[in-house]
Parts: structure tokens; C-alpha cells; sequence
């Protein structure tokens, strides 16, 4: 009974602050882009602006919810569903602090790329139901770029697996207490790193919404709340990666001090950060140029990784 | 891949600069005097309406947001009956001011204007009329210019000689 209610307050609270924590992210993202390029952003709804989120909320939810007549109706509104929810799903694997996790399982990081594998279908979904040849630009794109960087995002991370000896992010955690695996396998770490923007569609990488070229790219005929499930995916994303990376090369919540849970939310907040001031930085590679780097270079670089892991893992051993 | 660490750097950097915003409804900025805002009618340093109805501003105006009545008083001035400014139509363009003869159309540092009826964005000459001479403090059309009105007939006005008389055998 007890083990019952603490399984349901960690699944519930792992859900509200997941998609709170998304939430939360438009608002930091809009304050952190302002201070970086000489502005204040938002400040006048709440303290220091943080009511925004809210606002922008009530706004969002009281818009029509409107399907375009070429569209294929079916599809199109159940595409922000297919994007949305491996992206919660992949969350309930985590392992947040010991005893901090919904379901604890072996094959954790598996389950992670078989689930960012699978937000692809809805991008897909969502530009080809859209019947629209910006959408569906901007799926294609999405559909090449987050299938050749999760080739080498996998690969990656399987450096990690074998320092480790495991799939589960649990004892992944626990095998970096002597030294965080960022040490070790620090060029893993920035393959990763530059997949899961990748993966997110974040700048530099966001070439299927680039607003420049494709208007919205793959979501350009949604409007509503069904827009702003793409939107909270896309912050969704960032916060799992950052989560992810944390997990996988920082030590998770391991730390001196403070409680399990504070380290793994400096940690994460870190990279949250560090999203939003690349996103302040760079200009959007030209889409050749994003494939090339892809293959060419960061496919060889987590090969090469992999290699010299193995190798000096079998010399060592 | 240095220049992108360098150019992050950069960017980071600016979290430590003063933002340039000016947090518009507490602070203000400044307007220069030569600002395109507000279009008003001025009067002379009488007191007098500076307009004398020549339909000038109305045939500049490239979005025709000027409309007007001549009519003439008791003294011979002309003066306009009604004046009307669209201000939902006006773009702030000034060719009013440029092509005004009297110096009367003015525009003014003011762009604060808002309205929450567009109705209420149509002005008529007693919004428009200000009590002061605007921009040029001495100049009064009616002293200068040739024309007769009552209480000044003609060669009475500044610089103006008396008309000569054609028929006149003095050279």
C-alpha cells in the first residue's frame, strides 16, 4: 500500500516537474537571450517577469484550435501526441537520486535512444499531415538530420556503457563516485552533447523549423495547443538531455553537501544554460553542411572514441 | 572550433554589460524638437488663427488624412470652417509642414496618442488649435503679406511700400 502511494507521488511528481520545469524554461530562456544580447526581456508580468509563462499559458489556451482544411485531420492532431509522449516516457527512466526513479530499469539508456528514436515519427507526422510544402521541407530535414545524429549520439554513449559494465543509468551513476565519467570520456561527452542539440532541433541545429527559410518548418500550420506541444517537446528535450548528460558524465546527484536532488538540478540547470548561450551565439549552418559535419565528422570521432575506449578497457582488464 | 569557444565567450561576456533598454512608460526618452509627432494648428503672436485655408497640406498630404472648408470672416482673413486630421491615417510623413505657407500646420515631439475607439483618432480644429505660435515665436502671416484685411490696408504691412499709383506722372 505504502510502496503503491510513494510510486504514484514520484510518478505524478516526476510528470509536474518534468513539464513544469519546460514551462519555466521560456520564461529563462527569454530573460537569459535578453541579458546576453543587452535587454531585459520579460519583466513587467510578476516578479521579475516569471508570471509571463502564465499569461503566455492563458493566451495559448484560449486560441482556436484550429485544423486546416488540407489537412489530413487524423494525423495532424495526433502528431503533437506522438511527439510529446516519448519524451515524458524517457523521463520515467531516470534515476534522480537513489530511490528517486518510476521505474528502475536495466536497459535504461536503451530505452532512452529507442524513445528519442521514435519523436522522429512525430516530426514526420506532423510535416506530412500538414500538407504544406514548408512542413513538409522541414519534416525531411528533421527526418535525415535527427536519424544520422543519433547514429553517433548511441555511439557515444556506449564508451560510458563499458566503463560502467551496465544499461542502467542507476549503476552508471554509482561507477562514476571515484571520478565523473566527463573525465574519462570527455570527447563522448562532447559528441553527445552536440547530438542531443541535434536531437532536440535546437540552434545551431534547428534547421527543420528554420523560421528563416520554412517559416516554422515542420509545426508551420499549427496553431494553439497543439503548437504549444511542440513548444513544451522542444524545452522537454533540452531539460531530458541536459537530465541526461548530468546523468551520464557528471555523477548524476553524486556531490559534496547538498541533498542528491540540488546536485542533479545545478548540474542539469548548468546545461540548460549552456543550450540557451549557444543558441545566443551561433548562426544556423547551411543544411549540407550540418549532414557533412554529421557523417564526416562527428560519425568518425565517436567511432574512434569507441575504439580507443574498448582498446584501453581490454588492456587494462 | 576556437573561434566558436571565442565567440561564446563573447556572448557570455554580456551578461555583465548594463542593457541598453529604456523601460519606456517610467523612463523617457528624449525627442528632439525637429520630432515628426503630433500634428497641431498654431496662432499667430496675436493670438490669431495662423491657417488661412489654402488647402496646400490637404493636396501634400500622400495619405489625403487632411481635409478642410475654406471660409472668410468679417475682417477679409481667411480661416478654415472645419480642419479634420485622421490621425489612424496619418503616416508622420511632415510634407504638411514643408508645403504650409503660414507656418500654421506644425508637428510636435508628442507621439503619445493612443485610443481604444479608432473614432476618437479624428481630430477637429479645436484638438488641433493650440494658444501659442508653435515653432517661429514672431512670424505673422497677415504682417508681411500684401494682402488687405481689416485693419490693415494695403503697403501697411513690415517691408511693404505704399502701392504706387499708375496713373502718376512722377517718376
Amino acid at each position: 500500500m505504502s510502496n503503491a502511494i510513494i510510486s504514484l507521488i514520484t510518478v505524478f511528481g516526476v510528470l509536474v516537474v518534468a513539464l513544469s520545469v519546460s514551462a519555466g524554461l521560456i520564461w529563462l530562456e527569454r530573460r537569459l537571450l535578453a541579458l546576453w544580447q543587452d535587454r531585459y526581456g520579460p519583466n513587467r508580468v510578476g516578479p521579475f517577469g516569471l508570471l509571463q509563462v502564465l499569461a503566455d499559458m492563458i493566451k495559448i489556451l484560449s486560441k482556436e484550435d484550429w485544423v486546416p482544411p488540407f489537412a489530413d485531420a487524423a494525423v495532424f492532431v495526433i502528431a503533437p501526441a506522438v511527439i510529446i509522449v516519448p519524451v515524458l516516457l524517457t523521463f520515467a527512466v531516470i534515476t534522480y537520486a537513489p530511490g528517486v526513479a518510476v521505474a528502475d530499469l536495466n536497459v535504461g539508456l536503451l530505452f532512452f535512444l529507442a524513445m528519442s528514436s521514435l519523436t522522429v515519427y512525430g516530426v514526420v507526422l506532423a510535416g506530412w499531415a500538414s500538407d504544406s510544402k514548408y512542413s513538409l521541407l522541414g519534416s525531411m530535414r528533421a527526418a535525415a538530420q535527427m536519424l544520422s545524429y543519433e547514429v553517433f549520439m548511441s555511439l557515444s554513449l556506449m564508451g560510458v556503457v563499458m566503463l560502467a559494465g551496465s544499461f542502467d543509468l542507476k549503476n552508471i551513476v554509482e561507477a562514476q563516485k571515484g571520478l565523473w565519467y566527463a573525465v574519462p570520456q570527455f570527447s563522448g561527452m562532447l559528441i553527445f552533447l552536440t547530438a542531443g542539440i541535434a536531437e532536440t532541433r535546437r540552434l545551431p541545429f534547428d534547421l527543420p523549423e528554420a523560421e528563416g527559410e520554412l517559416v516554422a518548418g515542420f509545426h508551420a500550420e499549427y496553431s494553439g495547443m497543439k503548437f504549444a506541444l511542440f513548444f513544451v517537446e522542444e524545452y522537454l528535450g533540452i531539460t531530458l538531455i541536459s537530465v541526461l548528460i548530468s546523468v551520464l558524465f557528471l555523477g548524476g546527484w553524486e556531490g559534496p553537501l547538498l541533498p542528491p536532488l540540488a546536485w542533479l538540478a545545478v548540474k542539469t540547470l548548468f546545461f540548460i544554460c549552456f543550450f540557451i548561450l549557444l543558441r545566443a551565439t551561433f548562426p544556423r549552418p547551411r543544411y549540407d553542411q550540418l549532414m557533412s559535419f554529421g557523417w564526416k565528422v562527428m560519425l568518425p570521432l565517436a567511432l574512434a572514441n569507441l575504439v580507443v575506449t574498448g582498446g584501453i578497457l581490454l588492456a587494462v582488464r | 572550433m576556437i573561434s566558436l569557444l571565442k565567440s561564446m565567450w563573447q556572448v557570455f561576456l554580456h551578461a555583465f554589460r548594463k542593457p541598453v533598454t529604456i523601460q519606456y512608460p517610467e523612463q523617457v526618452d528624449y525627442l528632439p524638437p525637429r520630432w515628426r509627432g503630433r500634428i497641431i494648428l498654431s496662432r499667430d503672436p496675436d493670438g490669431e488663427e495662423r491657417c488661412v485655408a489654402c488647402y496646400l497640406c490637404a493636396a501634400a498630404c500622400p495619405v489625403d488624412c487632411i481635409s478642410l472648408q475654406a471660409t472668410e470672416d468679417s475682417h477679409g482673413r481667411r480661416l478654415p470652417s472645419f480642419f479634420r486630421i485622421n490621425f489612424s491615417r496619418c503616416i508622420f510623413c511632415g510634407y504638411c509642414e514643408e508645403a504650409c505657407p503660414t507656418d500654421a500646420i506644425q508637428l510636435t515631439p508628442d507621439f503619445e496618442m493612443c485610443e481604444y475607439d479608432r473614432q476618437n483618432l479624428v481630430y477637429e480644429k479645436e484638438d488641433l488649435l493650440i494658444s501659442g505660435p508653435g515653432k517661429y515665436h514672431d512670424y505673422n502671416f497677415y504682417r508681411v503679406a500684401g494682402v488687405a484685411i481689416g485693419g490693415k490696408g494695403k503697403g501697411e504691412a513690415r517691408r511693404e511700400k505704399p502701392p504706387t499709383d499708375p496713373l502718376g506722372l512722377t517718376p
